[in-house]
């Protein structure tokens, strides 16, 4: 069943179209990532959702009840909707447990205020106030406080982009075990791929106020629905070539697959996806190549090679051995590569 | 919220127009008029004193802002605070110790009595009202002129000083330049005051604009002669401040570097100490010890002759019900205003908050004429009760409100106010649970300026008071203004010890 159903989101401030016919499906239970560049709506559509926002055109409903749409508007007070603010917004007049509970209502019922501290590992703070915790404490407190009226979908703005690097990937971690443990379904807006390959089931890639791909982060990153998509979510190759008969042909050679394409195209291959030796293995097709460039980053190197067309590519290599300007190597594939028809 | 922000802002404009209306409607009567009361000499005369008072307090704020701030000079801190007290004493209590110490009878000539001095030149007129006026407004300009010089990148400076300039040359090229929108600004308050003032220019019995009407007003009940003046007056001072958002500079001066700004070198005084030090006391002697001593001198005297304690104290208990409801019914007022121009911007709630600002722009005997007519001819019930005084103080006061509330509403962030609808609560509830609490420090803040301010409001109130309600301001006016010094020395005592309260409560804050 879906929770969450957006249909041709519609909003503009003035001239600007933040969101531009945007839909979306959403599982029961399901972690998505709306994932873009700053400016591609995708913090407007989360407004929209919690009600913060009227859209001007489409439909939103939750668990099959509209919220939004032609007639209908639910403030969200009454959307049982929590969100989880980029800067926390945590209620500076109150404690940490005063936050919590300040969703209960009154008579907050103290019991449920202690259960949701316990999950986000904050039992013993709870009479602290909010301006003594650290950045990652006090966004689960932010947390604590959307969860603890047990709402049926929970919206989480930037989540981790406040929080030191060193941190967030710790946090990232505990915050899919809190949403797992809490069966609730998360819809939450990240500019930042690897935050949204990591952490989300489904990722659903935004850009100028529509979707351009919703697929899980293994798909939306090695099968790409477009070029724009392709090179949002990270450096990539782009070689023309000819398909005929489920195979292409390009500067690295024929490649094959499921594709039912004739004509010319696009072959989309990410750096970390071209192996390079000095020979490649007996089976593999391999192209000759020099090694024009190379940048050192310790893990990991990046090359430039001049195939015999002219043409450079990149490969990603861990950091040995290490190659050198001027040698002779081979390269092939060796990974996922996506065609896709010429525009 | 946007109806009661317009309804509040209408009221609060309403006399006005009115005023102006009552004006137009008199048509040649009202040229008459301004023609018998000898306009052109009056609005001479009120602009001669206005440019005498600014050019003298920027002669005096300047140096003493540049002396607290970037020297050496002994007791910073002591001379920093002894030069902005002046701004607590109402203009008719200073022009009280003023005259009744320099004066032809005053105390300076009890002192020369014993060296054969019988009488002193009169300073009444224009340079007593010169005086008293430059001795208790010259901190409006000293506040953002010190703000201005601490803001000021000491880099520009060394830079300059680096490029082979004299000290002298970078004081003109670069100093004051950075100076010139804090002493603009400053000057546009004194220029303004002076043209509202009506405690000190009355009692020093100099004919101004606001006397004039008041004179009218009282003495002949000439209303059209005075409504015209003051319509005139009114005029007058929005054109002085449209002049000023005019001219005001559009020239950017930021800090020009990233980083923390370093504090300043203080410049060593030298033996130039002596006469920076002799210049700060002179100011802090004539615009505070002088007050003072010369009110404490009169209330000794007075208490060892007989002192209407009943009076006092029924004068003390009026000012601050006065004041309080004011304050009460202003602070009340602000939330829906600022609520409404912060968080709903729109072309119609920037016309309410411009227009709850009109009071603010107006001397208080303006907007007192305006209620009189208001009072008299549309709520005849209203007039001449303890109700319309309180409008007035709101109608004149209110911006003082609605500008702390506005700041800390400002600083509540609205995705606060989100977090509290996504977690259930209504737009009143959240107002109730959420932003109610973390402005109320901003809203208490305001009912105590607004407070501060009433308490000292003397024209409104000797106009709008109901027959018999008399308060600490009133007294002291009318004890001072037929020579009755003893009389108005505890009032005065007694007023400033009621608004320093509010005023401590204000700065502890900082």
């Amino acid at each position: 069943m879906s929770s969450i159903s957006c249909q041709g989101l519609r909003k503009s401030f003035g001239a600007v179209r933040a969101v531009d016919g945007l839909s979306l499906e959403v599982e029961q239970g399901a972690a998505v990532a709306l994932l873009g560049p700053s400016g591609c709506g995708k913090t407007t559509t989360l407004r929209l959702i919690a009600g913060f926002e009227r859209p001007d055109a489409g439909t939103i409903s939750v668990g099959g009840r509209p919220l939004s749409g032609p007639g209908t508007f639910v403030p969200p007070e009454k959307r049982r909707i929590g969100v989880v603010f980029q800067d926390y917004a945590l209620f500076p007049h109150h404690d940490v447990a005063g936050n919590v509970a300040y969703g209960l209502g009154r008579g907050a019922d103290r019991g449920r205020v202690r259960e949701v501290l316990d999950l986000v590992g904050l039992a013993a703070e709870g009479d602290r106030s909010v301006n003594e915790l650290s950045g990652g404490q006090q966004q689960r407190v932010a947390l604590a406080r959307a969860l603890a009226p047990a709402p049926e979908v929970i919206l989480l703005d930037e989540p981790f982009s406040n929080l030191d690097a060193s941190l967030r990937a710790k946090v990232r971690d505990e915050v899919r075990e809190i949403l797992d443990a809490e069966d609730v379904t998360a819809i939450f807006v990240t500019h930042d791929q690897e935050e949204a390959l990591s952490v989300a089931d489904t990722v659903a890639v935004v850009n100028a106020g529509r979707v351009e791909q919703v697929g899980t982060p293994e798909e939306v990153y090695s099968r790409p629905a477009n070029r724009w998509v392709a090179g949002f979510l990270g450096e990539i190759e782009v070689l023309p070539g000819v398909a005929r008969g489920g195979s292409v042909t390009c500067d690295l050679g024929a490649i094959s697959g499921d594709w039912d394409l004739a004509g010319e195209v696009d072959v989309l291959v990410r750096p970390e996806s071209l192996a390079v030796d000095i020979s490649p293995p007996p089976d593999r097709p391999a192209t000759q190549a020099l090694v024009v460039s190379r940048s050192f980053y310790g893990h990991d190197q990046m090359l430039e090679l001049r195939l015999p067309s002219g043409r450079t590519v990149r490969s990603r290599r861990l950091g040995f051995p290490a190659w050198h300007p001027g040698d002779r190597v081979r390269v092939w594939i060796d990974g996922p590569a996506d065609v896709l028809a010429r525009d | 919220m946007l109806v009661a922000g317009g309804v509040l802002a209408a009221a609060a404009a309403l006399p006005l127009a009115y005023l102006a209306i009552v004006t137009a409607g008199a048509g040649t009567d009202a040229v008459e008029a301004l023609w018998r009361a000898r306009t052109a000499s009056l609005v001479l005369r009120s602009l001669a004193l206005t440019a005498a008072v600014t050019a003298a307090t920027i002669a005096i704020a300047v140096p003493l802002a540049w002396l607290t701030v970037r020297t050496d000079l002994p007791g910073r801190r002591l001379w920093t605070v002894a030069a902005v007290l002046p701004l607590v004493i109402p203009s008719y209590i200073g022009a009280y110790a003023i005259i009744s110490a320099l004066g032809p009878v005053g105390l300076a000539r009890d002192l020369l009595a014993p060296l054969g001095v019988e009488r002193l030149p009169s300073i009444a007129g224009f340079p007593g009202a010169w005086l008293t006026l430059t001795l208790f407004t010259y901190p409006l300009v000293l506040l953002p002129v010190r703000a201005a010089l601490r803001r000021l990148d000491p880099q520009l400076e060394e830079a300059a000083l680096g490029m082979g300039r004299s000290p002298a040359e970078v004081f003109r090229t670069i100093v004051l330049p950075h100076l010139a929108p804090a002493i603009a600004a400053g000057s546009l308050l004194v220029s303004l005051y002076v043209l509202s003032d009506f405690g000190a220019v009355s009692i020093m019995r100099f004919e101004s604009f606001t006397t004039s009407i008041y004179t009218l007003y009282r003495a002949s009940f000439d209303r059209v002669g005075a409504a015209s003046l003051a319509t005139l007056l009114a005029a007058l001072m929005l054109v002085i401040l449209w002049l000023e958002s005019r001219t005001r500079g559009s020239a950017a001066l930021y800090r020009s570097a990233p980083g923390t700004a370093r504090s300043p070198r203080l410049v060593p005084l030298g033996r130039w100490r002596w006469p920076a030090l002799a210049f700060c006391a002179a100011v802090s002697l004539l615009a505070l010890a002088l007050p003072l001593a010369v009110l404490v001198y009169w209330s000794l005297r007075s208490v060892s002759g007989d002192v209407v304690w009943g009076a006092i104290l029924t004068g003390a208990g009026h000012s601050l019900l006065a004041s309080g409801l004011a304050a009460l019914v202003a602070a009340l007022c602000a939330v829906p205003i600022a609520v409404l121009a912060v968080r709903f911007a729109s072309p119609f709630s920037a016309a309410v908050e411009r227009l709850s600002y009109t009071g603010h722009a107006l001397p208080g005997i303006v907007v007192a004429l305006a209620l009189v007519f208001f009072g008299t001819r549309v709520v005849p019930g209203l007039y001449q009760t303890l109700a319309m005084l309180v409008f007035a103080f709101v109608v004149l006061f209110l911006p003082l409100a609605v500008g702390v509330t506005r700041a800390s509403l400002l600083q509540v962030s609205p995705r606060v106010e989100e977090a509290a609808r996504s977690l259930g609560r209504g737009q009143l509830g959240v107002l109730r649970t959420v932003t109610g609490p973390l402005i109320s420090p901003g809203v208490l803040a305001g009912a105590a300026l607004v407070f501060l301010t009433a308490i000292k409001e003397l024209p409104a109130t000797l106009i709008l008071a109901p027959i018999g309600f008399e308060t600490l301001a009133t007294e002291i006016w009318k004890a001072t203004s037929i020579g009755f010094f003893e009389r108005g020395a505890i009032p005065s005592l007694a007023l400033l010890a009621i608004s320093a309260l509010p005023l401590y409560l204000l700065t502890a804050r900082d």
